[in-house]
């Protein structure tokens, strides 16, 4: 998640500044969650995390999806190389 | 066990600092909108760390309700921008 910060803040355009975030954010977060889950054992709270990681492995790609779609429609240009960053 | 919950809600908290960045500076809607999103991501985990740090885990229902909350802001802004209307 610190590498998908890192992205967010240096990358020179949108499409890959989400493409960092979405990414990153997803799998660190499901990687946090099973690590915390080890830790509790199998009790309620466990089955409660084990539904948070598989509500944000399907909901966090599909914003991400719906805000790149919103991007490219509004007519945001993909940056090429030796252009300025925006 | 607890010094390495407090270690990684430390440095979580430093990159939402990092995000935030993004969200002042950033050129055009679409950005910010974005660095909203990646930070509200980062909140749950934020919270579930608090709760373990605590001894009280049932603020995983909490992070629970806020993951659902984010997900739905995420989408109607989007349609929004999309749209011109939440329809």
């Amino acid at each position: 998640m610190v590498v998908g910060a890192f992205g967010l803040l240096r990358l020179p355009d949108f499409y890959t500044r989400a493409h960092a975030s979405g990414k990153c954010d997803t799998l660190g977060e499901g990687l946090i969650l099973i690590g915390f889950m080890l830790y509790e054992g199998a009790t309620l709270i466990s089955l409660k995390l084990l539904l948070l990681i598989i509500f944000i492995f399907i909901s966090s790609p599909t914003a991400v999806h719906a805000l790149v779609n919103v991007a490219y429609a509004r007519g945001v240009r993909p940056w090429r190389k030796g252009e300025e960053r925006q | 066990m607890i010094d390495i919950f407090l270690a990684s809600g430390i440095i979580l908290i430093f990159t939402i600092f990092l995000c935030l960045y993004r969200v002042v500076f950033g050129p055009g809607v679409i950005n910010r909108l974005i660095a909203v999103n990646t930070i509200g991501t980062k909140t749950i985990i934020v919270l579930v760390i608090i709760g373990f740090l605590f001894g009280r885990p049932l603020f995983v229902d909490i992070s629970i309700v806020y993951a659902m909350i984010t997900f739905i802001a995420t989408l109607a802004i989007a349609k929004y921008l999309r749209r011109g209307c939440i329809c």
